[in-house]
């Protein structure tokens, strides 16, 4: 259990530049989940922490003590890789317990084999402990890879994707496991996803990058409702924040090019005449999709809505943001 | 992850296969069967004309490659007395008496030695190499990897007087040594481009994973890297173990006693009194059986497909 401090960390991959100057301080005790779309560097953060990479400028601490020069091994990390890396050779108990099994932990055989056995019962893989490696379906390949870092105590987890090859209940419940454990035991934990609602449950700190550079750091609350930009604000909301061009409503500040408009800051009822243009019903609500002046809106309705395809209801901007013409938040 | 298709062929296609198959495993095992069965035969039976396919096996072969003789006048009959093994008896048959044991179990020990041990030195170092050329960011990585198979570009036996006048120099001419160092080095390139293949196709995420889980990179290397490429290190061993094993120019130029190895000895025999084909081919059935040993221990290393599936790509 420590912080992790990044302090103007940049690292190239010869021409381009992977991570850009990043600054960023994941308190001690914190679940912290990166976004943003590949190549944003996210994992290039992952393997800067844990010292598969060293960065080309800038440092790194981990509890307060320089991690520079370091190995990953004496960095006291774990991490789950995005390829689920079991070692093949190895049956699903013994990989589980490599970890233990280290020089760095010599940890006593009957301590291997409770800590072995209360992970795969958590991670829902006890009854598969002897098989091989290679002979798990996805699914569980993902959770032993999981469980390899959990079975540790390490100073900080690291996390990449862990959950995107699972199906959608497993996901689910190993989301809230995850927290759980990490509530619990007071870890940090360093996570990455493109999945919103990963970032969304789970943390409580979100950090978003956008092409080597961390555009914001927050609460999941904070990034949703005060982005500092159009990028950020497309990162978190489902259905997406609508980007609109400012002048398409009245009362746009002076610099605006965009308006940016969840479904809870539109308005119904009131306001410009838009065309329904379809219908979409998910059960607990319903999506509208309209069209405004040849522009796609997508909101979100009632869900026992009478309205169809063709009517056309009058919708008015409710506290917008509005994103200057370099995508950045002005108001 | 590679994935390939597979379609049942159908019965005649099978039949065809089959039947190519079995073929060509005739073609290839029947001069084989012959030394073999030469071993076992007499020496008018080995060159009776035409060829005995049945006979009577004898071991006179073997008894000829093992012991030395001498033609036994009438003295020398009567003061070694009657024959008292089944062998003396072999040798007497053919009117000789046995003098002593051959070289041949000497040579045939140096050629173990020399065989297996270079072998194990290229495959340490080969391994150690393929691995760095393999992970690491080596200075003129491309030029080295080349340099190193510009030396298998022309046959050894090219550089054999100046590699003879070097072994003289450094004292290395009919030592078991001279001879590692000398397969080492020819089989090395061989093996460091092989084990470079194997290693390439061993994902780095499971020594990162090592290395995170709390281990050093050597001993990632040697708990995650090694073991997966159990099967390239086999195969690549086993080319190796051949080439040394087999070599007859060098071993003929460089040595002569102490380190000389079975395949410049086994013509020698032939010398001896006569052609002895029983000899001859006793030796090379012999010499044949380590490399085949070793083949078959190391079989189920060449099979592949440990690795598949368990990292995603």
């Amino acid at each position: 259990m420590a912080e992790v401090r990044l302090d103007g960390v940049t690292k190239r991959f010869g021409r381009t530049t992977a991570l850009d100057d990043v600054t960023m301080t994941i308190p001690d005790g914190s679940f912290v989940v990166l976004l943003g779309p590949t190549g944003a560097g996210k994992t290039t953060t992952l393997r800067m922490v844990s010292g598969l990479d060293a960065p080309d400028s800038g440092d790194i601490a981990i509890g307060g003590r320089s991690v520079a020069g370091l190995t990953p091994a004496q960095r006291d990390v774990a991490m789950v890789f995005q390829q689920y890396s079991l070692y093949p050779h190895l049956t699903v108990r013994e990989n589980l317990a490599f970890p233990l099994r280290s020089p760095i932990l010599r940890t006593p055989p009957d301590v291997i084999e409770r800590t072995v056995r209360d992970v795969a019962e958590v991670l829902q893989i006890a009854h598969k402990l002897d098989n091989r490696a290679t002979a798990l379906s996805g699914g569980e390949m993902q959770r032993v890879s999981i469980g390899r870092a959990l079975v540790r105590r390490p100073a900080v987890y690291l996390m990449d994707e862990p959950l995107s090859s699972l199906d959608a209940k497993l996901r689910a419940d190993l989301r809230v496991e995850l927290k759980g454990i990490q509530a619990e035991s007071g870890a940090t934990l360093l996570y990455v996803t493109h999945d919103q609602i990963e970032a969304l449950t789970m943390a409580t700190h979100v950090g978003v990058l956008d092409r080597g550079r961390l555009v914001q750091f927050g609460t999941p609350r904070a990034i949703y409702e005060d982005p500092v930009s159009v990028y950020a604000a497309s990162r978190l909301g489902q259905p997406r924040i609508n980007v609109l061009p400012a002048d398409l409503f009245p009362g746009a500040p002076h610099g605006a090019s965009h308006i940016g408009l969840r479904p809870e800051q539109i308005r119904q009822g009131e306001g410009q005449d838009a065309a329904v243009t379809r219908v979409e019903r998910l059960g607990d609500q319903t999506r509208l999709h309209l069209s405004l002046a040849g522009h796609d809106i997508v909101t979100v309705t009632d869900a026992h809505t009478d309205l169809r395809g063709g009517d056309h209801i009058q919708i008015r901007p409710d506290r917008p943001f509005y994103f200057g013409a370099d995508g950045a938040r002005i108001a | 992850m590679s994935s390939f298709s597979v379609t049942e062929p159908s019965g005649g296609t099978k039949w065809f296969a089959g039947i190519l198959v079995v073929s060509y495993a005739i073609l290839t095992l029947l001069p084989l069967l012959w030394i073999v069965a030469t071993g076992f035969k007499t020496s008018e039976d080995a060159i009776a004309y035409p060829p005995k396919v049945l006979f009577e096996p004898s071991l006179e072969g073997y008894v000829n490659l093992l012991t030395e003789r001498t033609r036994a006048t009438e003295g020398m009959l009567e003061e070694a007395g009657p024959p008292r093994t089944w062998y003396e008896e072999i040798a007497r048959d053919q009117g000789t008496v046995i003098t002593g044991a051959s070289r041949y179990g000497e040579r045939f020990l140096n050629s173990v030695i020399i065989g297996f041990g270079s072998t194990a030195l290229t495959m340490i170092l080969g391994t150690m190499a393929a691995y760095a050329f393999s992970r690491f960011r080596v200075p003129l990585k491309d030029d080295l990897l080349f340099f190193i198979l510009s030396t298998r570009m022309m046959p050894p036996i090219a550089v054999a007087i100046p590699i003879f006048l070097m072994f003289r120099q450094l004292g290395l001419s009919d030592t078991h040594l001279g001879m590692i160092l000398l397969y080492t080095a020819v089989n090395l390139s061989l093996s460091v481009w092989l084990l470079k293949g194997f290693i390439d196709e061993i994902p780095r995420e499971y020594e990162e994973a090592a290395m995170i889980d709390g281990y050093t990179r050597f001993q990632a290397f040697r708990k995650v890297v090694l073991p997966q490429a159990a099967t390239g290190i086999a195969s690549t061993a086993i080319f190796c173990l051949i080439f040394a094993w087999n070599e007859y120019a060098f071993a003929v130029l460089l040595t002569s006693g102490t380190a000389q190895t079975a395949p410049p000895f086994i013509p020698t025999i032939i010398g001896v009194s006569g052609k002895d084909w029983p000899a001859v081919a006793a030796g090379a059935t012999i010499f044949l059986v380590p490399v085949m040993v070793f083949t078959i221990l190391l079989r189920k290393h060449l099979l592949r497909g440990i690795t598949f599936g368990a990292v995603r790509k």
